[in-house]
């Protein structure tokens, strides 16, 4: 199968800066895919390129193996959903809707009620006499996007399509535009800068930063595995705990504890261990601990520390069982809570180090209160290690 | 902003209607005093003449040149109606419009060009827009003579590309040619103005949705630079239509104008009810012009 779009080695620069470093990018027909980024990173400049709004400095563009990279956009098989909608002011909704159709010298009346039935499909019927202005946020994102669907683009592109509207009409967007999209069964390239609605939405995800493509794979493989220390971060929440690698399970976290964490990082890479606040598990300090050897609330758990290597920080022989089943464990006490309503944040310190624990809000949760001691556990398999 | 003055209590701090009216009403008022100089001014210096222009209009001339404030008659509206009067309004009609027209096919581009450069770049040249401004406005078109009287840089230019000597001083192109360069700015900055407030992205969609190069100009950019067309259009017929000094510097004799006529009327034969009559049917003109162009792109817009 033909890849809908195949980037291959694209450069974009504007005068010194490069906005786009030489990337490879494959979007499969009938994908839903997302581009993320912090603002800046070069996702709408690629969106942009494939939409031929920009031209690449240098490397291929595919559109189902056709070389369109220096075609003009009117000559391009997509269709881009602008940020803000860039709805035309003098048109009515109808009008905006159907001029694609009749740029491309479709008969005036084919044009109008292929116009319509789009208008009906995003469920806009009765708008289309108004002019944009005439629209809330919402209807105005329909009409742009019905005015892109009507063309029947091989990929549509999307550039921050609901960035302009509240919560309540965002969620209630995204699963439209994800019926949408597997209804019609036709790519989508949709430019965010929110993690959520990524992972949400998209089949795949790839992941921007200045300018590099850092990871690309589904919403799961890029939460639970990231790539590197700026996708953990930018993905999620998540406690990023620097420390050196000791071996291959093992890391070194910076004030010498040691915790279980699996990477093929080589011996002795600066990494940080990436826990996710709802993988921790939270608990009054002591329970399930066989013994209470502790010295001064920094007691670390680990099978493979020696007891006379860890300053600052008791190790409790006793608890290398305990390691095994809980992984990692630190003792700590709760500074702060964050009241979501669904959950409660825990910012438990230790040391100097903070991990955010996240609990959701059930029934019968424990609240603990600022200043108590408590001890926070994973699982190792919850952890991932990352470097820069 | 100052507090509003409390119209009594002062001491209450409580919201009332009567608090709410007196506030709006020191507002318009504060307004109207801050417009004061400018009414008068207008009151003064432009609508009391322009009611003796129309009084006189209906006066009468006498025979020794002067003008009787009596026998009120229409006359001078009647000799309207005579072919030289008739021709020499077609004449001012036709040259305006057609000023009007050469401004704006040369203005557009300028000004689409100076709306899409970097900032500094537009301001730099939107001062040399302005620069023939620092200069007498007489003393230029007096420079327009020699450049296109006998042996001027023009009929140098024409000679050695071999049309052989021409003259243009003393035609309507050359009425024309002094007008559009006279005029082009009052072009220039209100579509600029307008262009220059079109989001750009609304070019790109309709590239996108496979319009060329000419017809996103045509569906997208002529139609929300209107206003900008209809004010620059304005701006340029009116004075054109008026123009004075420029058709009696390089138009010579043969091509009179409605400007040159009526201080003919003024100064030479000393008609004052004609003069009065002909400025005042040339402002109507004026005026319904602009307003059937203002409604008209109101309607498109």
């Amino acid at each position: 199968m033909t890849a809908a779009v195949e980037i291959t080695g694209i450069t974009k620069r504007f005068g010194d800066v490069v906005a786009v470093d030489n990337i490879d990018l494959t979007i499969a027909d009938g994908e839903f895919f997302a581009l993320l980024g912090p603002s800046g990173c070069g996702k709408t400049t690629t969106l942009r390129m494939i939409a031929g709004l920009e031209f690449p400095t240098q490397g291929s563009l595919k559109i189902f193996g056709d070389e369109v990279g220096t075609l003009p956009p009117n000559k391009r098989p997509v269709n881009t959903v602008f940020q803000n909608y860039a709805l035309f002011p003098h048109l009515n909704a109808l009008d905006n809707v159907a001029f694609g159709l009749k740029m491309q010298g479709v008969k005036k009346s084919t044009a109008y009620s292929r116009a319509l039935e789009t208008i009906d499909l995003v469920q806009l019927s009765g708008m289309d006499t108004r002019k944009p202005s005439e629209l809330s946020g919402g209807q105005q994102q329909r009409v742009a996007l019905a005015r892109a669907l009507v063309n029947q683009p091989k990929v549509l592109l999307l550039d921050e399509p609901l960035g302009a509207l509240d919560l309540k009409l965002r969620q209630e967007m995204q699963g439209e535009l994800k019926n949408l999209q597997q209804n019609l069964g036709v790519s989508f390239v949709f430019v965010t800068h929110d993690q959520e609605e990524a992972l949400t939405m998209s089949d795949r995800m790839a992941v921007m930063n200045e300018g590099k493509l850092l990871q690309v794979g589904t919403p799961e493989e890029i939460y639970e595995h990231p790539a590197n220390r700026f996708v953990a971060d930018f993905i999620g929440q998540t406690n990023l705990l620097e420390g050196r690698v000791v071996d291959a399970e093992t890391v070194c976290l910076s004030n010498g504890a040691r915790v279980t964490g699996f990477s093929d990082h080589p011996v002795g890479t600066e990494v940080a261990v990436s826990v996710r606040p709802e993988r921790v598990r939270l608990g009054p300090r002591g329970e399930s601990r066989p013994s209470e050897t502790e010295v001064d609330g920094t007691a670390v758990d680990g099978a493979t520390v020696d007891a006379a290597t860890v300053d600052g920080a008791a190790v409790d022989g006793a608890t290398v069982d305990a390691a095994t089943v809980d992984g990692a464990r630190v003792d700590g006490e709760v500074e702060s809570i964050t009241y979501l309503g669904n959950a409660r944040v825990y910012r438990v310190r230790f040391d100097w180090m903070v991990i955010e624990v996240r609990e959701e809000n059930r029934p019968g949760a424990t609240l603990h209160e600022p200043g108590t001691p408590v001890s926070v556990s994973w699982d190792p398999s919850a952890v991932s290690v990352v470097a820069d | 902003m100052t507090a509003v003055e409390l119209p009594s209590d002062a001491e209450s701090a409580v919201a009332t209607p009567e608090f709410e009216a007196a506030a709006i009403r020191q507002e318009s008022r504060r307004g109207f005093l801050l417009a004061l100089p400018s009414y008068s001014y207008l009151v003064l210096f432009f609508a009391v003449p322009l009611v003796i222009v129309v009084v006189y209009s209906f006066a009468t001339r006498n025979r020794f040149g002067g003008t009787d404030l009596s026998g009120w008659n229409l006359a001078s509206y009647a000799r309207l109606s005579e072919p030289i009067v008739r021709d020499i309004l077609f004449r001012s009609l036709w040259l305006a419009l057609l000023t009007t027209l050469i401004c704006l096919v040369i203005a557009y581009p300028f000004a689409y060009y100076l709306a899409t450069r970097t900032p500094v770049v537009r301001n730099l040249m939107l001062v040399f827009v302005m620069i023939p401004f620092w200069t007498n406005f007489l003393v230029r078109n007096y420079a327009w003579r020699v450049i296109l009287g006998n042996d001027g840089p023009f009929t140098d230019v024409t000679e050695a590309v071999g049309l052989g000597e021409r003259e243009l001083l003393f035609s309507k192109t050359a009425v024309v040619l002094g007008l559009v360069y006279s005029f082009l700015p009052f072009m220039i900055l209100p579509l600029y103005a307008a262009i220059e407030r079109i989001d750009k992205r609304l070019l790109e969609a309709s590239r996108d949705l496979y319009a060329s190069g000419w017809q996103s100009f045509r569906k997208v950019l002529l139609p929300l630079s209107m206003p900008g067309v209809i004010a620059g259009s304005i701006l340029v017929f009116v004075p054109s239509l008026g123009a004075y000094v420029t058709p009696d510097i390089l138009g010579g004799s043969k091509t009179t104008l409605l400007g040159s006529y009526i201080v003919t009327q003024f100064l030479t034969a000393r008609n004052w009810p004609f003069g009065a009559a002909l400025s005042f049917v040339l402002m109507a003109v004026m005026l319904t012009t602009t307003v059937v162009y203002f409604r008209k792109g109101g309607r498109t817009l």
